[in-house]
């Protein structure tokens, strides 16, 4: 993987540990003063999900009072089981599978054939059209849902999983913009090698320019997979029946039914959570150098 | 940048230089056939799930349609609606609000975090973690906690603020703190910035840093003249993207407030989503939907003219 990524020659040579900020060793003082800076930041952005597993674990009537306590008297565990199973929370878990599965497939396939156009093939008005899929990041989804709305309900796929998951199928420009990139840093001597062996692009994609990719690629299955575990509003738009119904769209309905049982709705959020913690554990270093490589925090 | 087709350069070409170029437009025109097969699915869905929209939503925006009936054509009827529309202009100023607010504070916030995780102390992978753990947990789970955490009289904020012995406010029941509460929301999930400037602050080469300090500058001066230049196109670039992300986030406002309360709450986007999807009125959805595009485009063009004016780059050090 290394030679597949060369890092620029430090200018200096890093001798000991580089100080970063100032050209001299951190005081012991200004050490301890950035230990208490660090500590206190962290404990406020840990408090609010200290507060999440607090309350999913209460009772009911402790959820509501004044002053809020943090412990529970006794830890519910079983909020979590009777949340669950309020709602057909396992029908919004199938759904929420098949929905985000199919979208990470369908990025990994069709935003790697497109990257792998704009990384190493050339063509009159290349440079045009890649100028394009920058300048439509920027165009607010807000613009496109109703248009959009209309053409899934012209062809009949209101309520169904389709308009969640036919879009991915055809690119994703942060994603091909995030693999062109990469693609880019892979030496043209390998793919050279096997054009000269007689292999065909796709053949060089898949053979070559993919197995060299695996950290990208984890990059994008990794933001697709969280981006439409919480995807929110098309679930909303294109979704009426219950049992079409995904994680994110089954904890709204759970919300505005039962909001008085606090306690088991942030106990179905912690469950919703947790396939994005993991993943957001098992795979941080991914994560931050995707954010990194393409400049964009990954929503 | 040209770049001979690998077939050219290595096969020996025992033909006439005619012969040649003869084949090598052929090679060129097989290329160009691949480079087009190769992003075909995305040209399809350009056209499908972006420009197609975009145009029928002018047309759209230009008629009177409820879904049910057929469209009838009311040229710029929308438009002229959305001058008298007093909810319109209001949620125009929310937008505003929002995201200078979010994108203001945001950006402080995150070059902070930024500065601070770049000390080398003991465990800054497990507070790079830390900061970094909110901005990827984002959705409706969050607007549940965070609906909780506001809550005026059993929210966590309020005790805490109790303890301090201030007297918090009603948060997002009460029009004037609903908006700090979604921006206060918002800050914690700057790490997606953090992270970005924090490759940024990395890459200031070191030399800079010794020269300045040859010339007896101090931490601060070193910060000012050194830090801030080489950071300002990070800083610009998360300005920008985080403006433009400030605009759609309409979702988690509508699980939590439904643009309440007395609309104080209400941002372009939600209005658009209110009348498209609540009151089916896709004509006047569809001009709020351009209205926001062009706002989205002015910002960004402003952005990037302002930027001559304080953005550094290292390549036109000649001005």
């Amino acid at each position: 993987m290394s030679q597949v990524l060369p890092r620029p020659a430090p200018v200096v040579p890093v001798a000991r540990r580089a100080p970063r900020l100032g050209g001299r060793h951190l005081g012991l003082l200004h050490r301890l003063l950035v230990w208490a800076l660090l500590l206190a930041g962290s404990a406020l952005f840990l408090l609010p999900f200290l507060w999440m597993v607090a309350t999913s674990l209460k009772l009911s009537e402790d959820v509501f009072t004044v002053p809020p306590r943090w412990l529970p008297d006794s830890f519910e565990w079983r909020n979590y089981i009777d949340g669950w199973t309020v709602l057909p929370f396992n029908t919004f878990l199938r759904n929420s599978l098949i929905v985000t599965f199919a979208n990470v497939l369908g990025n990994l396939v069709s935003c790697s054939l497109v990257a792998y156009g704009f990384a190493r093939l050339r063509a009159r008005g290349k440079n045009a059209l890649f100028i394009l899929l920058l300048a439509t990041l920027m165009i607010p989804r807000e613009v496109t849902i109703v248009p959009r709305f209309l053409l899934f309900s012209e062809v009949g796929l209101v309520n169904t999983l389709w308009p969640l998951i036919l879009p991915a199928w055809f690119g994703y420009p942060f994603f091909i913009f995030l693999l062109r990139q990469f693609f880019m840093t892979i030496p043209r001597d390998l793919d050279d090698a096997a054009r000269i062996d007689g292999a065909s692009h796709l053949r060089i994609l898949f053979d070559v320019i993919l197995p060299l990719s695996r950290p990208a690629l984890a990059t994008v299955a990794i933001f697709s997979f969280i981006g439409n575990w919480t995807n929110l509003l098309d679930p909303l738009i294109y979704l009426r029946s219950t049992d079409l119904y995904t994680l994110a769209l089954g904890l709204n309905l759970f919300r505005g039914q039962n909001f008085t049982q606090f306690n088991q709705l942030m106990a179905v959020s912690i469950i919703t959570l947790v396939p994005v913690l993991v993943v957001f554990f098992v795979a941080q270093r991914t994560f931050i150098r995707g954010v990194t490589l393409t400049g964009m925090g990954g929503r | 940048m040209a770049f001979p087709s690998v077939a050219a350069r290595v096969r020996p070409r025992p033909r006439s230089e005619a012969g040649a170029r003869v084949k090598l437009g052929r090679q060129a025109r097989r290329e160009e056939l691949a480079f087009y097969a190769f992003i075909s699915l995305w040209i399809v869905g350009f056209l499908l799930f972006d420009a197609g929209p975009i145009v029928a939503s002018f047309l759209v925006s230009l008629t009177n349609w409820s879904l049910l009936g057929d469209p009838t054509w009311v040229g710029g009827g929308n438009y002229q609606r959305m001058l008298d529309d007093a909810v319109f202009f209001k949620a125009l100023r929310n937008t505003f609000y929002y995201g200078v607010g979010s994108v203001g504070l945001g950006v402080v916030t995150s070059f902070l975090l930024a500065l601070l995780l770049n000390q080398s102390v003991r465990g800054i992978a497990l507070f790079r973690t830390i900061f970094y753990l909110p901005a990827v947990v984002s959705g409706i789970a969050v607007a549940i906690l965070w609906t909780n955490i506001l809550h005026p009289d059993y929210g966590l904020l309020n005790a805490g603020l109790a303890r301090l012995g201030i007297d918090g406010p009603g948060w997002l029941k009460s029009p004037d703190w609903s908006m700090p509460g979604l921006i206060l929301m918002s800050l914690w999930g700057v790490g997606g910035a953090m992270v970005i400037y924090l490759a940024g602050l990395q890459s200031v080469p070191q030399h800079l840093y010794e020269a300045a300090a040859l010339d007896g500058a101090g931490a601060w001066r070193k910060f000012r003249d050194v830090t801030i230049p080489m950071m300002s196109p990070v800083i610009f670039y998360n300005v920008v993207v985080g403006f433009i992300t400030s605009l759609q986030g309409f979702v988690l406002i509508l699980i939590m407030t439904d643009g309440g309360p007395a609309n104080s709450t209400l941002v372009l986007g939600l209005y658009l989503y209110r009348n498209a999807f609540t009151f089916f009125d896709l004509g006047y959805a569809s001009a709020i939907a351009w209205v926001l595009l062009v706002v989205i485009m002015a910002i960004t063009a402003l952005q990037f003219v302002a930027a001559r004016y304080w953005v550094y780059y290292e390549a036109d050090q000649g001005r």
